[in-house]
């Protein structure tokens, strides 16, 4: 007896979910982006009005002064999902372990000169509880924000948040004693260098409308403070002067931050591209909160690197500046 | 002329590769057929790293697409930018 097999091709009748494919189309298979993103929003059938907030469904969009037709097209361009954000961010944890194990097995930190191992200790440590405070932020904005694709990446970004707080933490740790954390604390609470930069981010804490928390916090603060501590700091100024090891530390911060920053400019290029009223607000709060972030990482700038701070920091503002003008936004 | 193709696995890590040909190769025809994604194009097929980024907004290496790379037919030309399937030599 003879079997014959054969390969033979069944069309699926459907080729992603309606909710889906009301979206994308049904004329191919949707990516796992689009159909972890599209259409999750809940938008109907809520019985009650949260107590906490009755001018406002649970879900509500009119929480943010942004206006747009549909929450959906503030799409991620690295299309994070949880399994594709998970796996990027594993492998980045990989090089950094490797990087921590190079560092101790060579005894590279004690190679760094004492003043310049304490001089970034003075600076970073107290950037943990900026970024604990960027944490708080993006959970808030993916807690009253409207729409998935907006509101999901921005809680990998607290996450992400969460992961440089924790490599600040080791490095603290690795460099030093552990009660350079407790000084850092003491320095953000009491030390006059910090209590601007406390100051702004407290008042980020309280921002209602998600999409100001979205500006002030992603692109006008972080916009500064990364390439002014991560790249004029740490990259240009201690890695030259003997400490390559603190650089190989925090390599993951710049790397992030160039990477999410595609993100925080695609979501406010498509929001101000959606109407003149909305490009007129986020310009305005781009205006007022790159101002407001530029002169609180002033001292902090001075701290970090004396006379060149004030350089340094002016070359970071450009930079920002360049990008909200890519992004059709006045920075 | 004669028609060169590439094959991949059909995945999440093929997706933005193929969506990347397509977008380069205006000539290029997709056939899926389960489990699998074969692009056919006349004479030429170019793969741009650029491209594949543009999609992913992620840094890519185009080693890559080896791991989901099932079959392909030309002469490769192949750097850390591009890789071309054509019939010259």
């Amino acid at each position: 007896m003879n079997i014959d097999l054969q390969a033979r091709e069944i069309e699926p009748l459907r080729h992603t979910y309606a909710h889906v494919a009301r979206y994308v189309g049904d004329d191919k298979p949707a990516s796992r982006y689009q159909e972890a993103i599209f259409g999750a929003q809940p938008s109907a059938n809520f019985h009650y009005r949260p107590t906490w907030d009755p001018t406002h469904e649970i879900f509500d969009a009119s929480r943010s002064k942004v206006v747009l037709a549909d929450w959906y097209a503030l799409k991620d361009p690295r299309q994070f999902y949880y399994a594709s954000w998970s796996m990027a961010r594993a492998r980045q944890q990989d090089a950094v372990e490797s990087n921590f194990q190079f560092v101790e097995s060579r005894g590279m930190v004690d190679k760094i000169p004492d003043a310049l191992r304490h001089k970034a200790v003075q600076v970073l440590m107290p950037l943990r509880h900026a970024a604990w405070g960027a944490n708080m932020n993006n959970a808030s904005i993916c807690a009253y924000g409207y729409g998935t694709a907006f509101t999901a990446p921005a809680m990998f970004h607290a996450m992400d948040n969460l992961g440089v707080a924790q490599y600040l933490t080791r490095l603290g740790l690795a460099l030093d004693d552990p009660a350079v954390l407790d000084e850092g604390k003491a320095a953000w609470l009491n030390d006059a260098h910090w209590q601007q930069l406390r100051h702004c981010v407290e008042d980020t804490l309280v921002v209602k409308d998600p999409f100001e928390l979205f500006v002030a916090q992603n692109l006008a603060l972080d916009g500064l403070l990364y390439p002014l501590v991560y790249g004029s700091f740490v990259d240009d100024h201690v890695a030259l002067q003997g400490g390559t090891a603190v650089a190989m530390l925090t390599a993951f911060m710049p790397e992030w931050h160039d990477e999410s920053a595609r993100w925080v400019d695609a979501v406010v290029k498509t929001a101000a591209a959606e109407s003149e009223a909305n490009r007129l607000q986020i310009s305005a709060w781009v205006q007022a909160w790159t101002e407001r972030a530029q002169a609180a990482l002033a001292p902090v700038a001075r701290l970090a690197l004396g006379d060149a701070g004030g350089d340094a920091l002016d070359e970071a503002a450009a930079r920002l500046a360049e990008r909200c003008r890519k992004a059709g936004v006045r920075g | 002329m004669s028609n060169v193709f590439i094959a991949f696995q059909h995945n999440e890590e093929s997706r933005p590769v193929v969506d990347a040909i397509v977008a380069d190769n205006p000539a290029a025809v997709v056939v899926r057929s389960p489990g699998l994604v074969k692009i056919d194009a006349p004479n030429r097929l170019q793969i741009r790293r650029a491209t594949i980024e543009e999609q992913t907004g992620r840094p890519y290496d185009l080693q890559q697409l080896h791991v989901n790379l099932v079959t392909l037919s030309g002469h490769i030309d192949e750097d850390e930018d591009q890789l071309t399937l054509s019939w010259k030599h």
